[in-house]
């Protein structure tokens, strides 16, 4: 049996803005188990990198956490003071970011910012950290690492600069990474180098891992689990398999009948028509209502419950009412 | 099927930037953009231009609207050569020639109006009033899921997708016949990259268009495009119709980026053909075939000799050593 790492449970994020608060993540919970790796799936504005920073508590001077539980391994995180939220990030969790070029430091050598966490979280001395940073360039897979050491980030194509932030991330060994969009700036043949690299460190340290995409075909390829966000809600989730092969919420089902397929050129594209709420709008009912093609009088006025369908699968949408007529305790 | 006319033939086109340095800041080296490359595109199709960052596909869709000027070779456009065309003249090809840009944040003017950025291509190349002109905005408007309340606002009230369509407005304005489109549904999401793709569809069909179709998402090109150009470090590596090139790929290149691909299809065996290392710099291209660096099959006559341009069968050209 494997264990629960992660447990996230009613979060909710939002922003002071010139315009009053806007909610950008609202009661969303999952949970992710060692040797894992969860895929947060939506499109941009769904909020599915704020809920990345959430994890991480790295949310900027206007967002905050104002309700919901992040419990790592048992632990709550929120309302962590900073210095202990400082002892946990980068050594139990870490994260990697989708530009390589605006994480890394361009004024310090790649040897400096991979001694730091190792200096800082496990105590190594200048030189330990140095051969341990090396040894870490190595199992990334980057070519002659003594040398990259005292490179610098613009001497390194984007493939190798994303492999450094890997190390990075990795030095501590953290329990759970958090992978924000990693490959949407690499070309598919680096993509699939990095990807791969991903998934073997994975296996390697049975880490959990929370990898936020919007590509359809990287899901595929790496997800345990996946959970669909639209506008600020969780509104699908469930295997891999099941989401592709059963999707049941009609967001779900259109974004997957939009995207295109390579092996089958009569595969009809099929766009969801309009676009994403905006966080301003003050919606009642489902968020989806206005794109859906489903929705009935009861979407525009009710907020709908989430629906198991199995045991491993939750679906938010009013239709799964009849179809499965018991409601999943609903949170809070 | 023949009949159809060649609306762009590109001959032996190369673009070279030169790199300087030094104290007399001479030329110290070149990098090789765009090295050879000869097609001819057809009215009304939809041709592909793929390959990774760097591989010299914007550069080459600049240099066909003469955005760049080419280094050697020629740029045929409706059986005249407007390589050497001085302005007067090419604003006339200006006209019939459009492209639309990857980012629709970047390429609309944020202080503008959205109405006066489509007035602007009437205000420069027609006669119109500006009765006449408002009225052609609103139609454009209309043309591409917009309406008239959009023509007083200004880009950042739209969305991504929004403003990528009035990026097709202003490119649709004069009634053009080849628009190049660098990147244009790389920035959306697949909800709207798919509503656009759809109304790029229907306008060729409306108005008979011929699409330069700039991608590194071979996806999204398999949908769109009847011919595909794949391209690497500058060069072209493979020329085939779109289905013939997906079904049987010849060039070893063409075929790990097309494994490389990431399926919508969960548990798939993947038979991936891993390339190993990253493109080499453009300023010292390898000897030889360029891809030889990192091709699984490279041969020492590869690593010597740059593969001839051979037609495999109908219409389909690869320059490989090894497969052709």
């Amino acid at each position: 049996m494997t264990e629960r790492l992660l447990d996230v449970n009613n979060l909710v994020t939002s922003f002071r803005t010139a315009e009053g608060e806007l909610t950008a993540v609202r009661g969303v919970s999952f949970e992710v188990d060692q040797g894992e790796t969860l895929c947060i799936v939506g499109e941009s504005g769904c909020g599915k990198s704020i809920t990345s920073l959430s994890l991480m508590q790295l949310l900027p001077n206007n967002g905050q956490i104002v309700d919901g539980s992040i419990k790592l391994e048992g632990q709550e995180l929120i309302g962590l003071s900073d210095d202990d939220m400082r002892k946990i990030r980068g050594n139990e969790i870490s994260m990697i970011f989708q530009e390589p070029m605006t994480a890394l430091n361009p004024v310090f050598p790649i040897g400096f910012q991979i001694r730091e966490p190792l200096k800082i979280h496990e105590n190594l001395s200048k030189k330990e950290a140095h051969l341990k940073g090396i040894e870490l360039l190595k199992q990334v897979g980057i070519p002659s690492p003594e040398k990259r050491m005292s490179q610098y980030p613009h001497e390194l194509s984007g493939g190798m600069r994303q492999r450094v932030m890997i190390a990075i991330a990795l030095a501590c060994n953290p329990k759970l990474l958090i992978a924000d969009e990693p490959t949407t700036a690499l070309d598919v043949t680096i993509q699939s180098q990095i990807l791969d690299l991903i998934d073997e460190l994975k296996e390697h340290y049975q880490m959990g891992v929370v990898m936020i995409t919007h590509d359809m075909g990287v899901v595929a390829e790496v997800a345990d689990r996946v959970m669909v966000m639209y506008a600020g809600e969780k509104i699908e989730e469930g295997d891999v398999e099941t989401i592709f092969n059963q999707p049941q919420h009609p967001y779900t089902k259109g974004l997957l009948k939009s995207v295109p397929n390579v092996d089958d050129k009569e595969h009809n594209l099929e766009p969801i028509p309009g676009s994403l709420p905006s966080l301003k709008e003050q919606i009642d009912g489902c968020r989806f209502y206005s794109r859906c093609e489903f929705a009935t009088d009861k979407c525009r006025t009710h907020s709908p419950e989430t629906f198991k369908v199995s045991e491993r699968h939750s679906v938010r949408c009013w239709l799964q009412e009849e179809l499965t007529h018991e409601p999943k305790a609903n949170h809070s | 099927m023949s009949q159809k006319q060649t609306i762009l033939k590109l001959d032996q086109l190369n673009k070279h930037y030169p790199v300087r340095g030094g104290l007399l800041k001479r030329v110290k080296n070149h990098v090789y953009a765009v090295n050879d490359i000869s097609i001819d595109v057809d009215e009304g199709d939809s041709v592909g231009i793929v390959g990774e960052s760097g591989c010299g596909k914007s550069t080459l869709g600049r240099t066909i609207l003469r955005l760049e000027e080419p280094t050697s070779g020629e740029v045929w456009f409706k059986g005249e050569n407007i390589t050497h065309l001085n302005e007067k003249k090419l604003k006339q090809f200006k006209n019939d020639m459009q492209m639309i840009f990857q980012d629709p944040f970047a390429s609309l003017d944020p202080r503008q109006r959205v109405g006066d950025t489509l007035e602007e291509p009437f205000v420069i190349h027609t006669n119109l009033t500006k009765k006449e002109r408002k009225e052609k905005a609103i139609d454009l408007l209309n043309q591409v899921g917009l309406s008239e309340t959009h023509y007083y606002k200004y880009p950042h009230q739209f969305s991504g997708g929004q403003r990528q369509r009035i990026g097709i407005a202003r490119a649709i304005a004069l009634n053009p016949e080849m628009i190049v489109c660098d990147e244009a549904v790389s920035a959306l999401d697949v909800s709207v990259q798919a509503q656009v793709i759809q109304l790029l569809k229907d306008l060729q069909e409306e108005y008979d268009l011929t699409y330069l179709f700039i991608s590194h998402d071979l996806g999204v090109v398999r949908h769109f495009c009847n011919k595909v150009l794949v391209m690497y470090l500058g060069h072209m590596v493979e020329w085939a119709p779109a289905d013939e090139l997906f079904d049987n790929p010849i060039h070893p290149y063409t075929e790990a980026l097309l494994s490389a691909i990431p399926r919508p299809i969960p548990g798939r065996e993947r038979n991936n053909i891993q390339l190993e290392g990253d493109l080499p710099s453009p300023t010292e291209p390898p000897t030889g075939c360029p891809f030889h660096t990192r091709c699984p099959l490279a041969t020492n006559l590869c690593k010597e000799e740059k593969p001839e341009w051979k037609e495999i069968s109908e219409n389909h050209f690869v320059a490989c050593h090894v497969k052709a």
